[in-house]
């Protein structure tokens, strides 16, 4: 449990040498790689994971575990994972509420799980295994999804469910839930005040794009207003949380990113004296 | 639908673009769809741009762009991680460009370096300690990394002037085939193209045989003194090129006369 809010950033390559050379490290509480560049057995990345370690926090985020996948979870991705977060020691070790393989067919992408009880029992199933193999509780994130099913319950009811079956936590893409509310009609606010506030460990901030039909979650732009404000309703309900921002593309010099991460400072002082 | 039916249906949308899978999943699922499918490819796509950006400067992007649009029809993602992807790129290519078997081997060799990238590491290897070695039952453990491809063409040239910004050398044939030796040096990935004798003595080391059985193999070969230098200057060579993660050896015993000569070899060598 975190004593108090943390911020931190997603590490990039454009910014290795940031984050390694000089002798003032920057100022972030914790960064954040995703698993699968470092699930390797050697070279010059995983060196310089060691070397970022030594400096802050890291928080492991996958891409690929697949949750969501009917035929379960794969054994040899669980035991790579579980191989660097022994070496690493994360923060947090989270992945994402979609799956991306079926029977032998890996997508690569971050695809929609419906909301049934049947969907509930396979990725509760599916997380448990996780977390045994890992041996530690997990995060799992809030997608952004462009196609919606009927179900049983909301992904809000489904999230509160999955972390009272298996006991994980929650990493909350604020963008996530705008980009998905936006799409798919559904309330913001209401989302907010579903999910169980006292799991939530990790928020993302990111950016989005207007695509033809629907929002698309590209992480290739700043933080916009809408999702600042949604992240300050959010922090509302909040005990203390690790933010970051979330960039993939179209990455800008490290001091850009800084000052956004200040942004998010400012807000969380903010609500703190409101709260008050 | 069942959850397992549904990811069925998402597949075949994804890898063949099914009408009827993509109707199963939702009446007014279309937009989303296209995103998905849009994302799919993308990725792949992406994938295979970054993993052979030499290929790409070779062949044009219109070129490249089609091979990687056939390699994703015909061969669907399976591994977690996207860098499998790019494993089996090279055989497509063989098979689109028959008549250009340059460009399949610089596929080759630029997976190749791409996959040792990350690689196992290896120490380096402490020259302090040849001072102790029984070269008679010496044996060579080769830095993890080391990985051999055959070529019958100067692709390796061709692949070294794209990547030094020079104007590559026109394709060609080579007199005979060879082989490139690929590994890396501390984090580095490197290559040389090796003689047929070189490719035969790593092969044979690598398959546990002593340095002192090759050496015999030479003398067998090329007579004393040609046999023993030739594996001395293989030794001296693999050495200075980053090639030589452990030398194993048991206790010394003096009266191999294959040894003893490699041995002095290698001292003059040195």
């Amino acid at each position: 449990m975190l004593t108090q809010h943390q911020f931190g950033l997603g590490l990039r390559k454009p910014h290795y040498a940031d984050f390694l050379d000089g002798e003032a490290t920057v100022p972030v509480d914790f960064v954040e790689v995703i698993s699968e560049n470092f699930m390797v057995e050697g070279g010059r990345p995983l060196d310089i994971l060691h070397r970022v370690r030594e400096r802050h926090p890291v928080a492991l985020h996958g891409v690929s575990m697949s949750v969501g996948s009917a035929d379960g979870v794969d054994p040899d991705y669980l035991r790579r994972l579980r191989s660097l977060a022994d070496a690493i020691d994360p923060l947090f070790v989270s992945d994402h509420l979609s799956w991306s393989r079926i029977e032998g067919f890996n997508s690569h992408d971050l695809l929609p799980v419906p909301y049934t009880q049947e969907a509930l029992d396979i990725v509760s199933a599916n997380v448990a295994r996780a977390q045994d193999v890992l041996g530690r509780p997990m995060l799992i994130e809030n997608p952004s999804s462009y196609v919606s099913f009927t179900g049983d319950m909301t992904e809000w009811e489904f999230l509160a469910a999955l972390c009272a079956r298996t006991g994980c936590g929650l990493l909350l893409d604020v963008n996530n839930i705008f980009v998905s509310a936006t799409n798919h009609g559904f309330d913001a606010i209401a989302y907010l005040n579903g999910i169980p506030a006292e799991r939530v460990r990790q928020i993302h901030l990111a950016g989005h794009s207007q695509g033809r039909d629907l929002l698309i979650d590209t992480h290739d732009k700043p933080v916009p207003d809408s999702v600042w404000s949604l992240y300050a309703a959010a922090l509302a309900r909040l005990g203390p949380v690790a933010t970051m921002i979330e960039r993939d593309d179209d990455i800008p010099p490290l001091a850009d990113l800084l000052h956004e991460l200040d942004v998010a400072r400012r807000v969380a002082v903010d609500e703190k004296r409101l709260a008050a | 639908m069942s959850l397992l039916a549904l990811q069925r249906d998402f597949r075949q949308w994804l890898d063949i673009e099914s009408a009827e899978a993509a109707a199963r999943i939702g009446e007014h699922a279309a937009p989303g769809l296209s995103v998905y499918l849009n994302n799919y490819r993308s990725a792949l796509m992406a994938c295979l741009a970054e993993s052979f950006g030499s290929v790409k400067a070779w062949i044009g992007d219109d070129a490249f762009e089609g091979a990687a649009a056939t390699h994703i029809e015909r061969q669907p993602p399976y591994s977690w991680t996207l860098d499998d992807y790019a494993l089996e790129f090279p055989e497509t290519l063989d098979a689109i460009y028959v008549a250009d078997p340059e460009i399949g081997e610089l596929a080759r060799l630029e997976r190749e370096l791409g996959r040792i990238f990350v690689g196992k590491n290896a120490d380096p290897l402490d020259v302090a300690t040849f001072a102790d070695i029984d070269w008679e039952s010496a044996k060579i453990d080769f830095v993890p990394t080391l990985t051999m491809i055959e070529v019958t063409t100067n692709a390796a040239s061709i692949w070294s002037s794209l990547a030094e910004d020079k104007r590559p050398p026109d394709a060609e044939m080579l007199p005979r085939p060879a082989s490139v030796a690929i590994w890396r040096v501390a984090f580095m990935p490197t290559f040389r193209t090796i003689e047929d004798s070189e490719r035969q003595a790593i092969e044979a080391l690598a398959g546990g045989a002593t340095f002192s059985a090759l050496c015999a193999t030479f003398v067998e070969a090329h007579g004393e003194t040609e046999g023993a230098a030739l594996a001395g200057r293989l030794l001296s060579q693999w050495i200075a090129d980053g090639l030589i993660a452990h030398i194993r050896a048991q206790s010394f015993q003096p009266d191999n006369r294959a040894a003893r000569t490699c041995k002095n070899d290698y001292r003059v060598a040195e």
